[in-house]
């Protein structure tokens, strides 16, 4: 890109530059694309809350240390079960005297954690698998794939039990555990893309330029399922945030005094019926967070996938 | 179905709590020790130790639940139908009120209709069950009191009807107890119309997609043209042509409500498959853990292939 290619300073020329219709460079076509969704997907309401519903959820885990009016885990027995809005304790305090709002703060880290982690591992294992199958074929393909089919068969969540059973509770198998159930649906993804760019034109036209499979994989398939998987991941997220708080729940994700959300549920429904807010803020938390995800994940695929689009 | 087992085998073996230990207690003397290992196979190789496996599982052997020392299929037989019951109520409440409303938002897109169900639909997948049974109990039960609590039926009714088929609903009904069939309803109701819920937001989505592909077809139009009444194009023609398809996903949520009862059966201490294989993985029942999911997989094959057939059944096109 030449100096006399670089936009001006002023807000109009930074505009026309990323609208414009004939890009001069790849770098300036790139930006223009992303610019355009971004205005497709700013135009939609329902997108922008989740964006700043996550956004919110970003900085809170961030900051978490300074929002929380007190310490997640200091145990207060004189003041147990303080209902909301008690002086110091806007959302009232649990069954040993912890402030509810501090606990759902740093339970905010939790959940992002997990998210993130489950987040990384499952597409990528999926990725691996589904354009290894899809490029490679044959033989491969069909073990792979069958390998697939049987995680696909097994419902989620009790295989997830089944796989903490084996190897334990704790934070880092609940996220093993539902990465491993969640990367099958990437793999067909993947897969399937593959078929279909394997054949194009140009992929044989870097394998005359000499190419070898993990150059053409890594470096031209890839790319090109990523958006797809993008969306994918963001539609899955609400439902990591799910099974994640629903193991939790059962006591087998986080352990305790750690204030991960769907464990506080847990904690507080011995109280349902006296104390009802001990169970119900947590889940309010994760109700939000997953709601984000979803009004996102629908925007994004509108602007990703303009394929389904028509339905929604 | 090969490949299910062999998933739950490797499961079992990659286990970090030693069998033997487990069946002997940790003070048992090496020549015990040595004499169960040899008589639970283990000394053999990995792969024979599969086909017994997949032998006992045949033979419908799932091993001795360590909980109760009772075989894992006997009690697998006597909490499924209460899972059972559950999942057909629940999907029954869903199919009723969720592909009129799908269809309905399809036929009358953007309107509050649409609105509405699209609102529903995205709360129903954000929501977490627990969660939302729990606050139901609240409200219903707690506070209200229009609907039993906890249990499928009161404390007063246990073991009053005869065991035929299990399912608790049908059984007073063949007893001729009225009185327990009513408070099974009312202890029921609430469970499965939380499930209900879940399947309704998925099943209005589809049917909602699927409407609207059908109504933009031509011979949509073509049948308007004829001077047909709306409700003969909108239920005659249109949704004629996606019952197939539509089968298939009621089938496919009727399988996630068989799996995803585990936690609703937990909040409302139900006591099925989901409350089962929770119980023994917290004591670490492997055989039970194993033989239930074993069992839950099944069903879901079983109904993926069903659909399958009723899908081939209906379509003459799928050959």
């Amino acid at each position: 890109m030449s100096n006399a290619e670089l936009p001006g300073t002023s807000q109009q020329s930074w505009r026309s530059w990323l609208m414009t219709e004939t890009p001069t460079s790849r770098r300036h076509a790139k930006f223009a694309a992303l610019y355009q969704g971004w205005l497709t997907l700013k135009s939609n309401k329902l997108t922008m809350i989740g964006l700043g519903i996550l956004l919110f959820l970003i900085l809170v885990a961030i900051f978490a240390p300074l929002l929380a009016p007190a310490d997640p885990f200091a145990q207060d027995l004189g003041g147990r079960l303080l209902p909301l809005g008690s002086e110091g304790h806007l959302l009232g305090t649990d069954s040993l005297g912890r402030d509810i709002l501090s606990r759902l703060i740093y339970g905010a880290r939790i959940t992002l954690y997990i998210v993130i982690l489950v987040a990384l591992i499952a597409p990528v294992a999926g990725l691996f698998v589904g354009t290894v199958a899809g490029y490679v074929g044959g033989w491969t393909d069909t073990v792979l794939m069958r390998i697939t089919d049987i995680f696909l068969a097994f419902p989620r969540l009790v295989l997830a039990l089944a796989f903490v059973a084996a190897l334990g509770a704790g934070i880092e198998n609940a996220v093993i555990a539902i990465s491993l159930t969640a990367w099958p649906p990437y793999a067909r993804i993947a897969r399937a893309e593959t078929l279909t760019i394997r054949s194009s034109d140009y992929i044989s036209a870097v394998k005359l330029q000499g190419a070898g499979p993990l150059r053409i994989i890594t470096k031209h398939i890839w790319p090109l399922c990523i958006s797809s998987l993008i969306v994918r991941i963001t539609l899955d997220m609400a439902g990591i945030i799910l099974a994640a708080a629903g193991l939790g729940f059962l006591g087998l994700g986080a352990q305790p005094p750690s204030p991960e959300w769907g464990a506080m549920i847990s904690e507080g429904r011995k109280f349902i019926l006296d104390h009802w807010w001990v169970a119900t803020m947590p889940g309010l938390a994760i109700f939000v967070v997953s709601l984000g995800f979803n009004l996102l994940g629908d925007g994004l695929r509108d602007v990703l996938d303009p394929k389904d689009s028509g339905d929604e | 179905m090969l490949g299910l087992l062999f998933i739950t085998f490797i499961i079992g073996r990659i286990m970090p709590i030693d069998p033997v230990i487990a069946v002997l207690g940790e003070r048992a003397s090496q020549e015990t020790y040595d004499a169960t290992y040899k008589a639970m196979g283990l000394d053999k190789p990995i792969i024979v130790q599969f086909f017994y496996y997949i032998w006992d599982v045949l033979h419908g052997d799932f091993g001795m639940s360590r909980l109760n020392a009772r075989p894992v299929v006997d009690d697998i037989i006597r909490v499924f139908p209460a899972t059972l019951e559950l999942a057909t109520i629940g999907t029954i409440i869903g199919v009723v009120i969720g592909v009129p409303l799908g269809v309905v938002a399809a036929v009358k897109r953007g309107s509050w209709i649409d609105q509405t169900a699209r609102v529903v639909a995205l709360v129903g997948y954000s929501m977490p069950i627990f969660w939302l049974g729990l606050v139901g109990l609240l409200v219903f039960y707690g506070i209200l009191g229009w609907v039993g609590g906890p249990g499928r039926v009161g404390i007063f009714y246990v073991d009053v009807v005869p065991t035929v088929t299990g399912l608790i609903l049908v059984d007073s009904i063949l007893d001729g107890q009225w009185d327990v069939f009513w408070d099974a309803v009312s202890h029921i109701i609430l469970p499965a119309s939380l499930l209900g819920y879940y399947s309704l937001a998925y099943i209005s989505r589809m049917t909602r997609s699927f409407m609207l592909e059908q109504m933009s077809a031509e011979y949509i139009t073509t049948a308007r043209v004829k001077g047909m009444s709306e409700w003969a194009v909108v239920w005659r023609h249109a949704f004629g042509n996606i019952k197939v398809p539509l089968i298939t996903v009621i089938a496919l949520s009727y399988a996630g409500l068989l799996e995803g009862s585990v936690l609703t059966e937990i909040i409302f201490a139900w006591p099925g498959i989901g409350s089962y294989i929770t119980t023994a993985l917290l004591s670490a029942d492997m055989n039970a853990v194993l033989g239930g999911t074993v069992v839950v997989g099944l069903v879901f094959v079983c109904l993926n292939i069903f659909s399958d057939l009723l899908y081939k059944f209906f379509d003459p096109r799928a050959k």
